[in-house]
C-alpha cells in the first residue's frame, strides 16, 4: 500500500522526495473588536504524497482555520503553503483557479455543506461547470461515475439532500470534492456528525479512493482512536500552536508531550476488562485572544515547571521523524 | 438490590404532517437501586424518546403513550397526574442533556436555579438551601463555589455549565438520574472530568443512572448494563461484561466491530454496518435489522423475533436464539438477507 507509514519514514528516496505539501511558519489571526485572536500561530510541517497527516485537538485549537488557510479559502496573516514547491499565496487569482482543482475540502456537517435546493447532479456536476471541464450530457454521466464511486446509486442523480441520510450526504459531499481530480483533500472532521456504524462506511471509502486515485489528505479530527487508524502521521495542536507531530504508532504509544498524553489516556476504550488510571486534566482550554506566556499548555500541564511560563518551549525533533515542542525535552 | 425502575413493553407514537412515526416500538428493562445503566444505539433508534417518557416530558400530541407501563418505585407514571409527575421530577428523577442550557435558566443565577430546586421540593430555609446548593457546586468539582454561585450561565465555560446542570440536577438526591449524552457535545478531555465526576456520584450516592450515549467507550467505562436499541426496540440487552465480550445479536456485534479498536492493523478495513436503519413512519414487519443483516434467515423477514434469555440474564431478541433455530442452522439456514459481507 502506498500510504504506508514505511514509505514515509523509512525508504530514503521519498525522504528525498519534495513534499506535495509544506507549511512554513502559518499563522492567522483574526480581528476581533479591537483585539488579536491567534487561531493557528506557527505551523511548520509536510505532507506527503500519498500520505494521510492526522490533525487533532480540542475544538477551537484552530484545526479547521488551519485547513482553509492551506487550501487559500483565508489568506494567511504570515507564512507560507507551498503546493508542489510553489507558495499558493504568491500565485495570481488565474493561477489559483487552476490550482483549486487540485485541492479540495470535505466538511464535517453532511447536513448544512449541501444546498438543500439543488440536486445531486447540480450539487456534484457544479465544480465541473465552474471550472468548465464538462457539459450537459457529458457533465451527467461524468457525475453518475461519481455516484459510483462513491457508492451511491446513479438513480440518485436527480434527488435533492434532505431525501439521503447522514452518511449518504457525507458520500455526496466526498463525490463533489473528487470531481475535479483532485491530488490533495482536507477533510474537516467528516465522520464527526455520523454514527459510529456509518463512520467505519465513509472511513472505508476514503482509504479506498485514496488507494485508488493516490490521494493526499488532511484528516481533521477529534476521535483519537479514529485518528490513528486513517493516519500516517498526526500533528497535536492545543492553542494555535503544534505540540507534538510523529507517526501515528509512535505518537499513540510513545507519546512525549504531556498534552499528547492526557489527550490518549481521555478516550474511553471500548472494552470494559482494561481499567487504568486517567490523567485528567483541570480546567478548560483558554482564551486565544489572551492565551497564557510561554507554554500556551501550561496552565492545565501536570508537569508545568517555572521555566514553562516565562519561555515558549522550541519545536524539537526529538527522536527522527519525532517533533515535541515541550521544556521537558531539553 | 430493589427494582427502581421497571419500563415494559413501552410503545409511543407521533402523529405528524407525514403520517404517524413509531418511534418507540415495545421496549423493555429494568433498572435497579443505584446501578448505571448504558442505553446505546444509533441515532433516532429511540432513545431520547424512552427517556422523556420516563420524565413524562413529552407533549402530547404529537406523542401518544400507546402501550406499556412504566413503573417507578411501584407506581406507574403513565397514569400519574402532571401534579404527581412536577413532585416527582427534580426530586426523585433528574434529567441531564447534551445543552445544559436546556436546563439552565440563562436569566437567572445559577445558585438561584439551585437554591429554587431544593425549596420546591424540601421545606427548609433558604440559608439551609443555600448551604445545600454550595455543597453540590462543590461535589461535582466546581471551583470557588462561593463566587459561582453569583454567577449566570454564560459566564460559565462549557464544561462548568455541565457541571452546574449536573449539580442541579443532583441537589435533590434522587433516586435515579437519567444522563441523555451528557458529554456528546464535549471534547475529550472535558469528558474525562465528567466521567470521573460521575463515578465519584456512582461511589457517593445512592443514586441509579441512565446513561444514553453513542460512545461505546463510555458504555464501557462506566455502567453495569447495557441496552441496545434498534429503529425503537430493545434488541439486546445485558451485563457490560456479556455484551462487549459475548454479544449474540447481529446488531450489537455489527455496532462493536465498526469502531476501531487503537491496537488494530491499519491495512484491514473496519467493518461498517451496510446500509442504514428503517424509516419508522412504516417499520417493517419482521425483524426490523433484517436489510442490514450478515446473518439474516428466510423467517425474519415477516416475522419479528421476541426477546429470549440467553442466559447469565442475557436478553437476546433474535431468531438465531430460538432453540430450533439454533439446531437448524447449523444445517440449513442460508443467507438472504440484504447484509453481505464486506
Ligand atoms: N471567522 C472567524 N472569525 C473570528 N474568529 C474565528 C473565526 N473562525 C474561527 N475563529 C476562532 O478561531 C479559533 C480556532 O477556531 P477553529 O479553527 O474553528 O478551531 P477547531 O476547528 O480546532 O475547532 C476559535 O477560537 C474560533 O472561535
Ligand atoms: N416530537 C416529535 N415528533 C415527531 N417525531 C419525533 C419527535 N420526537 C422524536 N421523533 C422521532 O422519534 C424517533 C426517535 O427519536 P429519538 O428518541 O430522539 O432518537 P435518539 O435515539 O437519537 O435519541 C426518530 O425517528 C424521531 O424522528
Ligand atoms: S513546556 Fe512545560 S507546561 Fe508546556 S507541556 Fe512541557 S512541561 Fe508542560
Ligand atoms: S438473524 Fe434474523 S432475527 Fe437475527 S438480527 Fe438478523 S435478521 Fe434479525
Ligand atoms: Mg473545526
Ligand atoms: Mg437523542
Amino acid at each position: 500500500m502506498t500510504t504506508d507509514v514505511k514509505n514515509v519514514e523509512l525508504d530514503d528516496d521519498s525522504k528525498k522526495k519534495v513534499p506535495l505539501v509544506q507549511v512554513k511558519n502559518l499563522r492567522k489571526y483574526f480581528s476581533v473588536g479591537k483585539q488579536k485572536l491567534k487561531a493557528v500561530d506557527g505551523l511548520n510541517f509536510d505532507i506527503y504524497e500519498g500520505e494521510t497527516v492526522g490533525l487533532v485537538g480540542e475544538s477551537g485549537c484552530g484545526k479547521s482555520t488551519a485547513g482553509r488557510t492551506m487550501i487559500r479559502l483565508y489568506e494567511p496573516t504570515d507564512g507560507e503553503v507551498l503546493f508542489q514547491g510553489k507558495n499558493i499565496y504568491d500565485h495570481s487569482e488565474k493561477k489559483m483557479a487552476k490550482i483549486r482543482r487540485d485541492i479540495q475540502l470535505i466538511f464535517q456537517d453532511p447536513y448544512a455543506s449541501l444546498n438543500p435546493r439543488m440536486t445531486v447532479e447540480e450539487i456534484i456536476g457544479e465544480p465541473l461547470t465552474i471550472h468548465g471541464v464538462v457539459k450537459g450530457k457529458e457533465k451527467k454521466k461524468r457525475v453518475e461515475e461519481l455516484l459510483k464511486l462513491v457508492g451511491l446509486s446513479p438513480e440518485h442523480i436527480n434527488r435533492y439532500p434532505h431525501e439521503f441520510s447522514g452518511g449518504q450526504r457525507q458520500r455526496i459531499g466526498i463525490a463533489r470534492a473528487l470531481a475535479l481530480h483532485p491530488k490533495f483533500i482536507v477533510c474537516d472532521e467528516p465522520i464527526s456528525a455520523l454514527d459510529v456504524s456509518i463512520q467505519a462506511q465513509v472511513v472505508n471509502l476514503l482509504k479506498e479512493l485514496q488507494k485508488e486515485m493516490g490521494l493526499t489528505y488532511l484528516f481533521i479530527a477529534h476521535d483519537l482512536s479514529m485518528v490513528k487508524y486513517i493516519s500516517d502521521r498526526i500533528l497535536v495542536m492545543y492553542l494555535g500552536k503544534m505540540m507534538e507531530f510523529s507517526d501515528s504508532e509512535t505518537l499513540c504509544n510513545e507519546p512525549l508531550h504531556p498534552y499528547t498524553k492526557a489527550l490518549l489516556s481521555s478516550v474511553p476504550i471500548p472494552d470494559p476488562t482494561i481499567k487504568r488510571e486517567r490523567i485528567v486534566l483541570s480546567g478548560d482550554v483558554p482564551s486565544p485572544i489572551n492565551p497564557p506566556s510561554g507554554c500556551v499548555f501550561r496552565t492545565r500541564c501536570p508537569n508545568a515547571m517555572e521555566i514553562c511560563s516565562s519561555a515558549v518551549p522550541e519545536w524539537k525533533e526529538q527522536k527522527p521523524g519525532h517533533f515535541v515542542a515541550c521544556h521537558l525535552f531539553w | 438490590m430493589g427494582k427502581l425502575l421497571e419500563v415494559k413493553n413501552l410503545r409511543i407514537d407521533f402523529k405528524t404532517y407525514g403520517g404517524e412515526v413509531h418511534a418507540v416500538r415495545g421496549v423493555n428493562f429494568e433498572v435497579k437501586q443505584g446501578e448505571t445503566i448504558g442505553i446505546v444505539g444509533e441515532s433516532g433508534c429511540g432513545k431520547s424518546v424512552t427517556a422523556k417518557a420516563i420524565m413524562k416530558l413529552l407533549a402530547s400530541p404529537p406523542a401518544r403513550y400507546k402501550e406499556g407501563s412504566i413503573t417507578f418505585n411501584g407506581k406507574n407514571l403513565i397514569e400519574a397526574s402532571e401534579r404527581e409527575m412536577e413532585r416527582i421530577r427534580g426530586n426523585e428523577i433528574s434529567m441531564i442533556f447534551q445543552d445544559p442550557m436546556t436546563s439552565l435558566n440563562p436569566t437567572s443565577k445559577v445558585g438561584v436555579q439551585i437554591m429554587e430546586s431544593v425549596l420546591k421540593h424540601n421545606q427548609i430555609s433558604r440559608k439551609k438551601a443555600y448551604n445545600h446548593a454550595l455543597e453540590t457546586l462543590q461535589l461535582v468539582g466546581i471551583p470557588q463555589p462561593e463566587k459561582r454561585m453569583e454567577q449566570y450561565p454564560h459566564e460559565f465555560s462549557g464544561g462548568m455549565r455541565q457541571r452546574a446542570m449536573i449539580a442541579m440536577a443532583l441537589v435533590c438526591q434522587p433516586k435515579l438520574l437519567i444522563a441523555d449524552e451528557p458529554t456528546t457535545a464535549l471534547d475529550v478531555t472535558i469528558q474525562a472530568q465528567i466521567l470521573e465526576l460521575m463515578k465519584d456520584i456512582q461511589k457517593q450516592s445512592e443514586t441509579a443512572i441512565i446513561l444514553i450515549t453513542h460512545d461505546l467507550g463510555v458504555v464501557a467505562e462506566i455502567c453495569d448494563r447495557v441496552v441496545v436499541m434498534y429503529a425503537g426496540k430493545v434488541v439486546e440487552s445485558g451485563t457490560v461484561l456479556e455484551i462487549f465480550q459475548n454479544p449474540e445479536h447481529p446488531y450489537t456485534k455489527g455496532l462493536l466491530k465498526s469502531v476501531p479498536r487503537f491496537d488494530m492493523d491499519k491495512s484491514v478495513p473496519l467493518s461498517p454496518i451496510i446500509g442504514s436503519p428503517p424509516d419508522l413512519f412504516s417499520p417493517p414487519k419482521g425483524c426490523s435489522f433484517y436489510p442490514r443483516c450478515d446473518y439474516a434467515m428466510k423467517i425474519c423477514k415477516d416475522h419479528d423475533p421476541e426477546p429470549e434469555d440467553v442466559g447469565n440474564g442475557q436478553i437476546t431478541a433474535c431468531w438465531l436464539q430460538h432453540s430450533m433455530a439454533k439446531v437448524m442452522n447449523t444445517h440449513t439456514a442460508t443467507n438472504v438477507g440484504g447484509g453481505t459481507k464486506r
